[in-house]
């Protein structure tokens, strides 16, 4: 029987892959053509979904992006076949966009059928797992470490260092907690990988388990993404009945419990400790630290705290070896890392590269510039506590290290993109305003800050016009990011002056100013 | 105006606490299922929670308001989020936003007099590839212009 793949990740849902997929079935049984209609993850190349595939002799075939109304003429034109049709892209593999890549954490996205644990097991699922269940907790430990990968939620934290910890903790329970809160704008890696490859997931938060000594592990869900809470609670079940999780891990002395718990619309929740704190059924308000979350997390109990991308880069790493990885990136960036393109790019997507690309590659050879087709003006990177880049800086290396010699931050990967309408005054105020929205109130520079920020810049577009107090309002708002900078206790208040000054220091002309380049920036930074 | 549950609610809610009493981190968990089941979080659930779980109705209280997500008052047959967040405003979100707006006759935490549309802002939905985004109930939809929208809303209407 023919197969044919129409995605069911939810953003091709969203741009109608579930009415295609019930054309091209309603198409088939009217002409009586048996077919075997597969809803696999999404390639990633967004701008072209729904992305609809054929199974043929010499590989998959792609047509896209495929509208009902398309259906009836694909069909005269047997695309079953692989015939020819205006939305005829060749071969799936031969896309330049797609052989460009690196997919290793995204290995099998978009092939697959998410919730088919036999699909998994023959695309290389469980590999990891099978090592793994060969070495102690400490080797597992230690090939993660000599991979080098860092976490990829945000801080860049090297993973084995913290899983070491954790197993040097002496204690009757430990947890693997899932940082699943995704809530930067312009990042969907996570929320791909749990709806188009949740096995992976499942896979890298058991050997997470195995190598600490943890026995229970949790999923932290944004409450924003219910597609990804079914196609999780689903991928669990079967793990569980064909003997992947529970008890007696694959017929060893391993018990690995997972369980998803939905958040509950709180940015801040994000971050590790008031995500703790919501598990544990509290506001989620950010703690004090030390203690570690590795040494007093959940429940007052060791507890690894990782992202998505970082806990599905696990298996790869546990099947190929450190070295394949590290093999990857440039200097301390090592490995690959799932770059979001979002905004306003003419083809958004999912791109995974090794460390090492330059942005403009990302904006221009992959995004194929603007969709307004106006000139790029600015870009934001790392989500809205992330700096916006002018493109004097677009041939910045994606690179920990590099983005943060230029004040700015990679964070979780993603890119938005704007053109020469943005006002970056409007930007600059956005940013305090989502700080202030989404505080969790703990400290003053944030809590307070944030609202007076909101103030300042609407005073700036007022004195910009009038010219009255326009350089002392300018210096309030540098002082506010000081305080800020240096006084939050964690990173909501403490990078909310990463957009403000770079929009500031870059952009000067949206604020009335003349461009002064980087040295402000510097000084703040200092 | 404080809206009496019904007794057929409040079995449930009861149901609902009983299944989660001995739950590890129960209060999330157990507010998210009273809300999916009757559509919002009333204040005549903080006593038997309170009671059930041993916290103080104060305690509750600052849980459900600290949530975006939680509901105090009921909302409309239908909820509209419109992403505000970053990427969907680089496409032109803002514009949608208050064209939504001025056609529904409401602000954002209102509902449409009909009960059909309860309008709501979110921060982003992780369809940034699609901006502008929008959720009508739990499907996300992408790349919307006012067209769109406005069919969304008619077919809510109807539905
Ligand atoms: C305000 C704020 C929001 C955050 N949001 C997230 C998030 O949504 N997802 C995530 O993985 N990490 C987020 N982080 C980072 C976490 O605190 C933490 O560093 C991360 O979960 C650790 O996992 P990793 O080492 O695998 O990156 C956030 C941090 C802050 C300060
Ligand atoms: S910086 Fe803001 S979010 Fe972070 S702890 Fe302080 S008040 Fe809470
Ligand atoms: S910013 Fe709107 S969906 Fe992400």
């Amino acid at each position: 029987m023919i197969k044919v793949y129409v995605p069911r990740d939810s953003s091709a849902l969203s741009l109608g892959a579930d009415r295609t997929a019930k054309a091209i079935a309603a198409e088939a049984a009217k002409r009586g053509i048996k077919i075997e209609l597969i809803r696999n993850g999404s390639r990633g190349l967004f701008w072209l979904e729904p992305f609809v595939e054929i199974e043929t002799a010499k590989g998959r075939m792609a047509y896209a992006p495929v509208q009902p109304k398309d259906v009836a003429s694909l069909f005269d034109a047997d695309f079953l076949h692989g015939g020819t049709h205006t939305l005829n892209l060749g071969l799936t593999e031969n896309i330049e966009w797609l052989k460009k890549q690196q997919r290793l954490t995204f290995a099998r996205v978009g092939i697959t059928d998410p919730v088919s644990l036999d699909d998994y097991l023959a695309h290389d699922g469980y590999k990891g797992l099978k090592n793994a269940l060969k070495l102690t907790g400490a080797e597992i430990v230690k090939v993660v470490t000599d991979s080098g990968l860092r976490g990829r939620g945000g801080a860049a934290f090297p993973t084995g260092i913290k899983w070491n910890t954790v197993l040097g903790c002496k204690s009757e329970q430990k947890y693997i907690v899932c940082n699943a809160d995704e809530g930067d704008s312009g990042t969907y890696s996570d929320r791909m990988i749990m709806e188009d490859d949740p096995f992976v997931l499942i896979e890298g938060m058991t050997i997470a388990g195995i190598a600490v000594g943890a026995t229970q592990g949790y999923i932290y869900l944004r409450s924003e993404y219910p597609h990804a809470l079914k196609t999780l609670n689903e991928a669990i079940m079967k793990a569980e009945k064909a003997g992947y999780l529970g008890e007696k891990i694959c017929g060893t002395t391993h018990t690995f419990k997972l369980e998803v718990r939905r958040a509950a619309g709180a940015y801040i929740c994000g971050e590790e400790t008031s995500l703790l704190e919501s598990l544990e059924g509290r506001r989620g308000q950010v703690r004090f630290k030390p203690p570690l979350p590795a040494i007093e997390g959940l429940f007052g109990k060791p507890t690894v705290v990782n992202n998505v991308i970082s806990l599905a880069t696990v298996p790869i790493i546990l099947d190929k070896g450190a070295q394949f990885y590290a093999d990857y990136g440039i200097g301390r960036s090592r490995g690959t890392l799932p770059i979001q393109l979002a905004g306003n790019l003419k083809q958004t997507g999912l791109v995974e590269l090794a460390f090492g690309a330059t942005l403009r590659e990302l904006l221009y050879d992959f995004g194929g510039g603007s969709a307004t087709g106006k000139p790029i003006r600015a870009v934001q990177v790392g989500g809205p506590l992330g700096a916006f880049l002018p493109e004097s800086q677009f041939d910045t290396p994606l690179d920990y290290e590099e983005f943060s010699k230029i004040w700015a931050v990679l964070g979780h990967g993603g890119i938005v993109v704007f053109d020469d309408t943005v006002d970056m005054a409007k930007m600059a105020r956005y940013a305090f305003e989502f700080c202030a929205i989404e505080s969790c109130g703990k400290c003053t520079p944030c809590r307070i800050g944030s609202t007076r920020g909101v103030e300042v810049i609407d005073k700036i577009t007022a004195s910009k016009a009038s010219g009255k107090d326009h350089e002392k309002n300018i210096q309030l708002v540098r002082d506010l990011s000081d305080t800020m900078f240096n006084g939050s206790l964690c990173a909501l208040g403490g990078m909310t002056p990463y957009p403000v000054l770079s929009a500031i220091n870059h952009f000067g002309e949206d604020f009335g100013l003349e461009n002064k380049g980087l040295e402000k920036i510097k000084e703040v930074a200092a | 105006m404080a809206i009496a549950l019904s007794e057929q609610q409040l079995t449930k809610i009861r149901a609902h606490i009983e299944a989660h009493k001995t739950m590890p981190g129960a209060l999330l968990p157990l507010l998210h299922a009273i809300q999916d089941d009757i559509g919002w979080i009333s204040e005549e659930v903080y006593l038997p929670i309170s009671k059930a779980l041993a916290l103080s109705v104060a305690e509750l209280h600052g849980v459900v308001t600290f949530y975006h997500h939680f509901r105090r008052h009921p909302a409309g047959k239908h909820v509209l989020q419109i992403c505000r967040a970053e990427s969907c405003q680089a496409m032109g979100s803002e514009k949608l936003e208050a064209h939504i707006k001025s056609t529904l006759g409401i602000d954002y935490h209102e509902t449409t007099k009909d009960g059909a549309i309860t309008l709501e802002p979110i921060y982003c939905l992780g369809n940034c590839a699609c901006s502008p985004a929008v959720m009508m109930g739990d499907e996300v939809y992408g790349r919307m212009d006012a067209t769109k929208v406005a069919e969304l809303i008619s077919e809510a209407r109807v539905t």
